[in-house]
């Protein structure tokens, strides 16, 4: 167990970083499988045109796991899971935008 | 340890139906699953949700806790009772991966791992996350553990470090699990931009039956701040400025997260618009920018404004309702 005294060094993607379908897997610990209805229900979007040449960004790997927890908290089916978190992204936006427009307007 | 009122955290009476319990449930994890909800404490309140949900759900472990007896109140301070569990049959096997763990005392201690309801439970430690992988196929591993950390916009700019205080399972040399809070120092990346995950390989649950332990993702999300807004590695700064500083096109000083610089605004600079420090957002590759949007200011009421104004209405020809018709 760590202690106050050590500084914990984490691992962090570049934003801008992808990665084949097996690290993807491999982070998110998971069968291909899951994520290929992933990609199904549209809540991923890979490059690549098959399975096994697909890759994905580093920045869908919280997607992916906030998927996993929607689905099993909230007993939904994959299809309103990629709804939800377009919706989520959206509402995010609109909330910049709001914050942006009261800072022109108070005084 | 204090006693928790499952019933009253899920908002139902104790003579409430099964499916009640699953209606209430699902009703109140759409309002506070920290995935999607806004509200305050939603991570934690959901955390009590699902502690509830745990038992209730389940008809052993709730006629059990019915035994308790209807006269406890929430937070009351609790002993279970010395034949806690007695004359129950359990079904209820441990699902591999599943880790009780981020619940509260009272839990562990009559539904835990080492209690007669031993190991049905499954939670979130650090902050309810769970990979789901119980379910997919790597059962040995320990659960990953997702945490939100909050850190300032000039944390993510420079980089440092940060104190996080975490609640953990830990078993006990007789089997029972505690859970104990745990603090950890990690090192913020410069850079880091609202949303990225943190991966700390080896801080999640431990494995089971020799399995490696899950990881420690720190979700990372920006106090607000007083000045700046960020989207991505580009950061948002609303600049007052004067009437005659945005006509004549003036150099103004300007705050950015390394320190002031100045910039030169474009004569007849409009309100609302947004000019473009380039790479003076957070740090990366590319660096983002800082977008400036122009909020135009006029100067307080005094008689020389007065006068000031009272000639420009006199020499300077403008309608700014021209495109109105009026």
């Amino acid at each position: 167990m760590s202690t106050i005294d050590q500084i914990l060094e984490g691992e962090m993607f570049d934003e801008s970083a992808w990665l084949e379908i097996g690290e993807f897997c491999a982070y998110l610990r998971v069968d291909r499988t899951w994520v290929i209805e992933l990609v199904d229900a549209g809540v991923l979007e890979p490059r690549g045109p098959t399975p096994d040449t697909w890759s994905f960004p580093a920045r869908a790997l919280p997607r992916a796991r906030a998927t996993a927890r929607l689905v099993d908290d909230l007993g939904v089916n994959l299809a309103a899971v990629a709804l939800i978190l377009d919706l989520i992204e959206e509402r995010r936006r609109l909330e910049r935008k709001l914050e942006e427009l009261e800072r022109l307007l108070e005084r | 340890m204090r006693y928790k009122d499952y019933y009253e955290v899920m908002g139902v009476p104790r003579t409430a139906s099964q499916d009640e319990i699953k209606r209430a449930y699902r009703k109140l994890a759409r309002k506070y699953h920290p995935d999607v909800s806004k509200e305050k404490d939603a991570e934690e309140k959901f955390k009590e949700l699902q502690e509830a949900h745990e038992v209730l759900k389940d008809p052993e472990k709730r006629a059990a806790y019915d035994q308790l007896g209807a006269n406890w109140r929430q937070g009351q301070d609790f002993r279970p009772p010395p034949d806690w569990g007695k004359g129950f049959e359990f079904s209820s096997g441990r699902a591999a991966g599943e880790d009780p763990g981020g619940y509260s005392d009272f839990f562990s201690q009559l539904f835990g791992d080492g209690s007669p309801f031993g190991g049905a439970a499954r939670g979130g430690g650090a902050g309810a996350g769970r990979a789901g992988r119980a379910h997919r196929g790597f059962a040995a591993a320990g659960q990953d553990h997702v945490a939100r950390v909050e850190i300032d916009l000039e944390d993510a700019y420079r980089g440092g470090s940060r104190t996080i205080e975490l609640r953990s399972p830990e078993m006990t040399p007789d089997g029972h699990v505690i859970v104990k809070p745990r603090t950890l120092r990690v090192s913020i990346p410069a850079g880091v931009t609202e949303g990225q995950q943190i991966r700390l390989a080896g801080q999640g649950s431990p494995g089971i039956g020799g399995g490696p332990p899950g990881d420690l993702l720190l979700e990372v999300t920006f106090r607000k701040h007083p000045l700046f807004e960020a989207d991505g590695r580009n950061v948002t700064l609303t600049l007052p400025v004067a009437p005659w500083e945005a006509a004549l096109g003036e150099t103004v000083a300007v705050p950015t997260l390394g320190g002031s610089v100045d910039m030169k605004l474009p004569a007849g600079a409009r309100a609302g618009q947004k000019l473009r420090l380039r790479g003076r957002g957070l740090p990366g590759n590319p660096s983002g920018d800082q977008l400036v949007l122009l909020k135009i200011v006029l100067p307080p009421d005094s008689p020389q404004a007065r006068q000031l104004f009272e000639q420009m209405k006199r020499e300077v020809p403008f309608n700014p309702r021209a495109d109105l018709g009026s």
